[in-house]
């Protein structure tokens, strides 16, 4: 086969390639590997969006956040609440029956409270020293924790450690994505429907950030990044356009964290710890901080790590030692750690880091 | 019992410990300008190494007070040993790299020890036998064990021997100069690599101290430790001026006052609406407040920005 | 005191700063210090070392509030102390120590510094509209024009680092150019250029200064100055000892002393 050689029409061909490898993936996994690994995509894909919100703020504007999964958390619990039985039980004086909200009501609700939260946690904050910001956000998210564990008393709003349970999935054109049902004479299992549901927000997430990056504000994120004064100098009024990245930042957050809510059926404080903030951290500054493919590929290198390791680290520490020394779970984290030591010694910039960005005007100028 | 009296003697106790762990983050960030945010981690360490030594001499038969000793003898090292690798591998090749880099590298080391002690000591809780006196005496209607006492006389005399060490000592005054200009300093003949390694050990120390005394004061000790311990002595650096050695002292104190009356009068605050399980809540706050109303702390001096 | 006179029109004035004053623990940077500055001119401001000459600047550029005084810019109070609205007053500025944008291209330096003037927020770039894209568009063509203003565009694709020393000077002022201000402050423009690239950077100052932009330039390299502003004022300890054209502050004895020392025989200079 030989490719055409116009690079904008190879690019074309690139395009639609991945969209048809992308559009098959679930049915191709599903048939040979089953289903529990469509689940894992679906997963990963969550985990995409999580890390390009986050790079928003540490990636383009060079803030260290280290709450991140707080938002995350908020989007989370604020779909259960509004898709569960619990208001119901716990205040039945207030709720006669279980709010069922639609799901194009809810994600959008949910993505504004959070960039409700991480405006208000950025206003006081954001004029402070970068170390101080990475600090503050690393108290908020141990705070949000604390306050989802605690919150079941003497008002039930979060049930407390129990979590809430009973989340009804998404509901799209009438169909819940929670059962496996039939279109065009296709059986569609729930976690395929869900796949292409995070697959639609995950290009949109991505064409946003694309579109942002390449835009004034995206600009200016990177000039705070690499020099604040300078970029005041400039004009930048650097306290809103940082504020701007948090905000968004966490909105990304809080659209995953509703999709989490419904896909899982179960929200608990034990999902929203530090080591999850750490985690999509990892999935950034592994990728290449600042650069959309190579967070994209962070982000899927590391979702699909754990599994990775539940497959393979108790044979091979068997077959080498003769027992299983450490559990997948500590290694992975063990793996983390020792990746961002080593990012930072020896790659900082990522694996994939973003190169420079070369624009070609005179060809195709139209305004001077 | 007077409750106002016994929150201020156990927010005492508490802030004694914050104070010594919060040393360490004030040196460092007074030296390289970091946050080292693997000091909670070392405070764990020290708890846990101190434990197993303990464990060890207890059957011994020697008198509780010299097993713990001996214990803190043990951990000691182990932690100057910890400070000084970390400072060797992780920070030392990254001293002029941008400034997020060191902040994510303290991270990972974070969770690398973290990680390397679960290995070591599993995920259960450890506790402190019970080898040192707990009769509580009588002042001013509350009560304060012997073991209190010794925690607040000994964190008394680790920070007069440090502010003896940094204001008359060759040392002292080399680290001053480093944490006022590194490149003057090496100029005028300061090893500064040595200074900053000097820096790290003496931070791991107190630390080590500062892990035992809250192994023994709440008499459990466990890998997760770290973390929150780490960031309310952060908070308490903070509180008093971050790389201001007196400052820190001051913060440890006034942090664990506030936050044991904080614990103690929260639900009479709320009207029974939040209880004392929000204790770890009022350093974050404390947190916040400094950092917005005065970034600089309450000892630090105002720094102006560099064109 | 610094149009004693009272013949400069006000129409011809750019900026006045009067009376301003700030200190530092118990160093004090400036004192009172007044001058003005006239629309079109290239203003030199010299001193010896320490004499307040970058203090005064930062207070210009927004980056310390006086302590007492105020400065009077377009015919409007400068708000103290706040960068990026005295950047949209009109002042830009480059730095003693080049600070550009690292990572960015020369191209996309120029067009952070076009920023203030430029409207697009978070919908217009994700939707891309019709006037995002055609701002989009101008602000490149601009920075394109800048770039061969100074002379560097062959660099536009250019990571800044990689630009050489005189060459990232020229695309700090590009970068300064780029919000189209009244007053283009230079903060040691030639500090640390061998001859041809000081050479050159004078060339480029008088272009400006041709095309009808003010410039003030702060600058130790006194041959430069001299040879280059219409007026220079010197300070000295935090204090204005002198304002008017070269020739005159040349001879002027409180200059002379200020800098060859307190040794030195005014009498003999």
């Amino acid at each position: 086969m030989t490719l055409p050689g116009d690079p904008k029409l190879r690019a074309r061909l690139g395009i639609v390639l991945i969209g048809i490898a992308l559009a098959v993936l679930p049915f191709v996994v599903g048939a040979n590997f089953g289903n529990s690994w469509v689940r894992i995509i679906d997963f990963a894909l969550l985990y995409v969006m999580l890390a390009l919100g986050l790079n928003i703020v540490v990636g383009f504007a060079g803030l260290l956040d280290l709450g991140y999964i707080a938002f995350y958390a908020v989007g989370a619990y604020l779909y259960a609440l509004l898709s569960s039985p619990h208001l119901a039980t716990a205040f039945p004086a207030v709720f006669a029956s279980a709010p069922a909200w639609s799901v194009w009501l809810v994600l959008p609700l949910g993505a504004l409270v959070a960039g409700l939260f991480g405006v208000l946690l950025g206003t006081p904050t954001l004029k402070l020293r970068g170390d101080y910001l990475a600090i503050v956000t690393l108290g908020f998210g141990e705070i949000i924790r604390i306050f989802l564990n605690n919150l079941n008393a003497p008002l039930n709003l979060t049930n407390g450690p129990q979590g809430i349970n009973n989340i009804q999935s998404a509901e799209i054109a009438g169909q819940s994505l929670g059962r496996s049902f039939e279109l065009f004479g296709l059986q569609i299992p729930s976690v395929t429907a869900h796949y292409y549901f995070f697959l639609a927000l995950t290009l949109l997430v991505i064409f946003i950030c694309v579109r942002l990056q390449d835009s004034r504000l995206g600009r200016a994120w990177v000039a705070i990044r690499e020099d604040e004064l300078a970029a005041r100098a400039c004009g930048i009024n650097t306290r809103n356009v940082k504020l701007l990245a948090f905000g968004l930042g966490a909105t990304f957050g809080g659209v995953a964290g509703g999709l989490f809510a419904g896909f899982q059926g179960f929200v608990s404080p034990e999902s929203f710890g530090l080591l999850e903030s750490i985690m999509v951290l990892c999935m950034v500054v592994l990728g290449g901080m600042g650069h959309i493919a190579g967070v994209i590929l962070g982000a899927l290198l590391l979702a699909l790590l754990p599994e990775v390791l539940r497959w393979g680290a108790a044979p091979v520490q068997q077959w080498l030692f003769g027992k299983v020394l450490v559990d997948p779970e500590s290694l992975r984290l063990l793996l983390f750690g020792v990746a961002l030591v080593l990012v930072m010694r020896w790659r900082p910039a990522g694996l994939w880091p973003s190169a420079l960005r070369k624009r070609e005007l005179a060809a195709h100028a139209e305004v001077a | 019992m007077d409750i106002f009296i016994q929150q201020i003697i156990n927010g005492l106790v508490l802030g004694s410990i914050y104070a010594l762990v919060a040393l360490g983050y004030t040196m460092v960030y007074g030296i390289l300008g970091l946050i080292n945010f693997a000091h909670g981690e070392v405070v764990m360490i020290g708890a846990l190494t101190a434990l197993t030594a303990i464990g060890l001499l207890v059957p011994s038969g020697l008198p509780g007070p010299v097993v713990v000793l001996g214990g803190l003898l043990i951990a000691i090292p182990v932690c100057m040993a910890v400070g000084f690798s970390i400072e060797r591998i992780a920070y030392r090749p990254l001293r002029n790299a941008p400034r997020l880099a060191p902040l994510i590298t303290a991270i990972g080391v974070s969770i690398v020890l973290q990680q390397l002690a679960m290995m070591g000591w599993g995920r259960n809780y450890h506790t402190f036998p019970a080898i040192l006196p707990t009769t509580p005496h009588q002042v001013f209607g509350a009560a304060i064990t012997d073991l209190q006492i010794l925690i607040v006389v000994t964190a008394a005399v680790l920070m007069a021997a440090l502010l003896w060490l940094i204001t008359r000592t060759r040392l002292g005054r080399a680290m001053r100069a480093t944490s006022e200009n590194p490149a003057v300093a090496r100029l005028m003949g300061v090893d500064v690599d040595r200074v900053i390694a000097f820096t790290f050990v003496l931070g791991s120390a107190l630390a080590a101290v500062a892990g035992v005394m809250v192994a023994a004061n709440y008499s459990i000790a466990h890998y997760a430790m770290g973390f929150m311990l780490g960031l309310k002595a952060f908070t308490a650096a903070v509180l008093g001026g971050i790389g201001n050695v007196g400052g820190a002292m001051l913060g440890g104190l006034l942090l664990g006052i506030i936050e044991s009356l904080g614990a103690g009068y929260i639900g009479d605050l709320t009207g029974g609406f939040l209880g004392s399980h929000y204790q770890d809540v009022f350093a974050f706050f404390v947190l916040i407040l400094v950092l917005v109303f005065r970034p600089s702390g309450l000892m630090g001096e105002k720094v102006a920005e560099r064109a | 005191m610094s149009d004693p006179a009272g013949t400069i029109a006000q129409e011809a004035v750019l900026l006045s700063a009067s009376g301003v004053s700030k200190r530092f623990g118990g160093v004090q940077a400036l004192r009172d210090v007044s001058l003005t500055i006239r629309r079109g001119e290239v203003y030199g401001l010299i001193g010896p070392n320490g004499a307040g000459k970058t203090s005064f600047f930062n207070v210009l550029t927004g980056l310390y509030s006086p302590d007492e005084g105020r400065v009077t810019f377009d015919g409007r109070d400068l708000p103290p102390g706040v960068p990026h609205r005295i950047a949209g007053a009109g002042i830009a500025r480059t730095f003693q120590n080049i600070r550009l944008f690292g990572a960015m291209s020369a191209l996309e330096n120029v067009m952070v510094g076009r920023h203030i003037r430029l409207r697009t927020g978070v919908i217009g770039a994700i939707l891309r509209t019709p006037a995002a894209r055609a701002e989009e568009a101008a602000t490149e063509a601009r920075a394109h024009e800048l770039l061969r203003y100074v002379g560097i565009d062959q660099l536009a694709n250019q990571q800044a680092t990689h630009l050489s020393y005189g060459d990232q000077r020229r695309l700090e002022i590009a970068r300064a150019l780029a919000s189209e201000p009244k007053l283009l402050a230079l903060d040691e423009p030639a500090a640390g250029m061998n001859a041809t690239e000081t050479g050159g950077l004078r060339t480029l100052i008088e272009k400006l200064r041709g095309d009808g932009l003010t410039v003030l330039l702060i600058e130790h390299d006194v041959k430069l100055v001299m040879g280059l502003c219409d007026r220079v004022a010197v300070l000295d300890y935090g204090e204005k000892i002198a304002e008017d054209v070269p020739d005159v502050v040349r001879r002027h004895p409180r200059v002379i002393t200020a800098y060859l020392g307190q040794q030195a025989d005014p009498e003999a200079a």
